[in-house]
């Protein structure tokens, strides 16, 4: 029995348990400090050498997320545990000593390939920071080896590593940032919306980089994104969020053959059709995603959902998720909407 | 019956300190009354350079050629130059949406002062008729308590109210032609989804015509009636959206169509088109593609063809040098 616990947590690479994010807020000196909570109450797990995902629109609380599992946002309730072979990271509770452990483990690539990388520095220079703030390397040879030996594998060649940022086009930048992020040897990458600022055909390049290095480096990817054409491509399981909440969450395949939230159905009826004959039969929501200053009581969703049931409407159900069928998991307040 | 729009022969060259760079060459492009026009390509593909020069917006650098027209009611908008003429296409016949709507709004004046400036400038009508025409508009654009938003700044709504307010402020002057370049790229899908219905429904109900850039292929398939494929300031391919996006004749199309990823059909892999854009400063001689093309025929290969559209089909029409390769 406890080796079977056992074997069962080593799977794991993350563990997310009832996390939430608050920020302070106070709109004049004058008035009361508010705390706007960005996320709110998550869970999850992610297993080792999968690839997670992410999505839901601006203001979902994706990025925040993201941010809190590499350290970079505090976390205010619940923890994040990161399960390392020796050991395991408690974000709650690690000092700073740790953090910097940690910082090797896990890392993020950006979004904006042109804002990631400063424009004075060499690509070396660029991919070789992280080894020489974290102290990895012990001289130039061995860095320029971890280098070089990084920048083949994102596919740049050794004249490339001469020449600054501006003598590149955006997906090379991206290969670039991909490079700089995986020279620490990390375990578990935050891919937060990299792809988003290319056209399709880098696209669908970096992307298959990012599949192919995942084999090569056995690397378990947290992939945040808006787009859920991508998404179903590359990932193996998604998490739908909506206001701070993670409001859905199942396999891939599952999840956009099977939606079972009226959210996850409308976002995915919105992707617009390839096919000129196939008219868009979008679900349209009410109005906007509501403020996380004043979010609705009970189900979150409950103001912009197409047929709630009487309970829901009323915000009497609170949140949670509940497993519908093996792996999928939906909010159950939503379960019986629309 | 003629055309809205005619542009023939467009060359747009930009003068720089590293040499003089061919952004648009030989693009001719027709457009009528209550039709959409899509273009798509990747970045750097000259899309919104040929959406300017019909405004003339492009920088104080451009250099166009002497024979390139831009036809609008019979009047060849490129050679204006006096303020006056200038002002008649410039929010008078042509509006345009840009992409990001919180660039395109004074961000220190309220959003109604601006509808009613630009409509005080084109019609001639007094600030409260203005007034009423723009609280009209933002109501037709579906934003609640346009009283309220009239009175507010750019940075008081959200991104889909701004993108609104920016397509309603573009209408509200009844433009012939409206220029919308990638109105729909900065917006979330669900948000994109509003966007689009309410284009089409506005489209239909003043019959204008209307250039949509995208790089979203689903976005065109949705919104054009026809499209045009641009390449490195050339377009490859134009025609019926039905038949480009069913059945694609150049290669630049099919790549373009295979590096999306289809979501009805999770395991067909992604598949990127080899090699990249080449820069502008060293753009390849006779056709513009051969550099990336999969399978490029032999003289192609070697740049002795010239680039130049030939119809295969009705109203399909295609560079003739990629007709015959991979």
């Amino acid at each position: 029995m406890l080796c079977e616990l056992w074997l069962s947590m080593s799977e794991n690479i993350l563990s997310v348990n009832n996390l939430s994010v608050s920020f302070d807020y106070q709109e004049n000196f004058l008035s009361k400090k508010q705390k706007i909570k960005a996320v709110n109450n998550i869970n999850f797990k992610i297993k080792k050498g999968s690839f997670f995902g992410l999505v839901g629109e601006s203001g979902s609380g994706k990025t925040t997320l993201g941010r809190a599992i590499l350290g970079a946002n505090k976390v205010s309730e619940g923890n994040v545990i990161f399960h390392d072979d020796e050991r395991d990271f408690d974000l709650t509770s690690i000092t700073a000593k740790e953090m910097k452990e940690y910082r090797k483990k896990a890392q993020l690539i950006f979004q904006d390939p042109y804002a990631a990388l400063s424009p004075r520095m060499t690509v070396r220079d660029i991919i070789a920071e992280p080894l020489e703030v974290m102290r990895i390397t012990n001289s130039r040879e061995e860095t320029d080896a971890r280098v070089r030996d990084i920048a083949a594998k994102c596919r740049l060649n050794l004249e490339h590593l001469r020449r600054f940022p501006h003598a590149f086009s955006g997906g090379q930048r991206q290969r670039i940032s991909i490079a700089r992020a995986l020279v620490s040897n990390p375990k578990f990458i935050v891919a937060d919306e990299s792809v988003a600022a290319l056209d399709v055909s880098i696209q669908a390049d970096i992307l298959n980089l990012l599949k192919q290095l995942q084999q090569e480096l056995n690397l378990t990817y947290l992939f945040i994104s808006h787009d859920l054409s991508v998404v179903a491509h590359v990932c193996d399981i998604v998490a739908v969020m909506y206001l701070g909440h993670i409001v859905e969450m199942a396999p891939s395949r599952e999840l956009f053959s099977n939606p079972r939230h009226s959210y996850t159905k409308a976002l995915l009826s919105s992707i617009p059709s390839i096919d000129p004959e196939k008219k868009s039969k979008a679900i349209e929501l009410q109005g906007e995603i509501p403020s996380a200053m004043n979010p609705p009581s009970g189900c979150v969703f409950r103001t912009r959902c197409p047929n709630p049931t009487h309970d829901c409407k009323e915000g009497h159900i609170e949140m949670g998720l509940i497993e519908v069928s093996p792996n999928h998991w939906v909010d159950q307040c939503c379960v019986n909407c629309g | 019956m003629s055309h809205l729009l005619e542009i023939n022969n467009l060359d747009v060259k930009f003068d720089t300190d590293e040499g003089r760079i061919t952004a648009i060459e030989n693009v001719s492009l027709t457009l009528d009354q209550g039709k959409v026009l899509g273009i798509v390509g990747e970045s750097g593909s000259g899309k919104s350079v040929t959406a300017k020069s019909i405004m003339q917006l492009n920088p104080g650098n451009t250099i166009y050629n002497e024979n390139a027209e831009i036809i609008i009611d019979d009047e060849n908008v490129i050679k204006f130059t006096s303020k006056n003429d200038l002002k008649k296409i410039r929010g008078g016949k042509v509006s345009m949406i840009f992409q990001e709507p919180m660039a395109s709004f004074a961000p220190a004046i309220k959003i109604g002062h601006q509808m009613v400036e630009q409509l005080m400038l084109h019609k001639t009508m007094g600030k409260g008729e203005a007034k009423n025409i723009s609280i009209d508009m933002l109501i037709r654009v579906g934003i609640a308590d346009a009283e309220k938003r009239f009175n507010q700044y750019a940075f008081e709504l959200s991104g889909g109210m701004r993108q609104r307010a920016m397509i309603a402020m573009a209408l509200s002057t009844m433009p012939k032609l409206l220029l919308a370049d990638e109105p729909t790229t900065a917006l979330d899908v669900t948000i994109q989804a509003q966007v689009i219905n309410l284009m089409k429904d506005i489209i239909k109900e003043f019959n204008m015509g209307v250039i949509f850039i995208t790089h979203d292929l689903g976005v065109i398939a949705q919104v054009a009636d026809d499209v045009a494929v641009m390449y490195l300031g050339s377009v490859v391919e134009r025609g019926p959206v039905n038949d480009i996006l069913k059945n694609p004749k150049h290669p630049y199309t099919r790549g373009l169509l295979n590096a999306l990823p289809d979501i009805n059909n999770l395991d067909a892999p992604l598949k990127p088109i080899p090699g990249n854009i080449p820069s502008p400063l060293d753009r390849p001689t006779g056709c513009v593609f051969r550099t990336r093309c999969p399978d490029p025929t032999h003289e192609c290969k070697e740049g002795s063809i010239e680039m130049g559209l030939i119809e295969v089909s009705p109203g399909h029409w295609v560079d003739q040098c990629c007709v015959n390769c991979g």
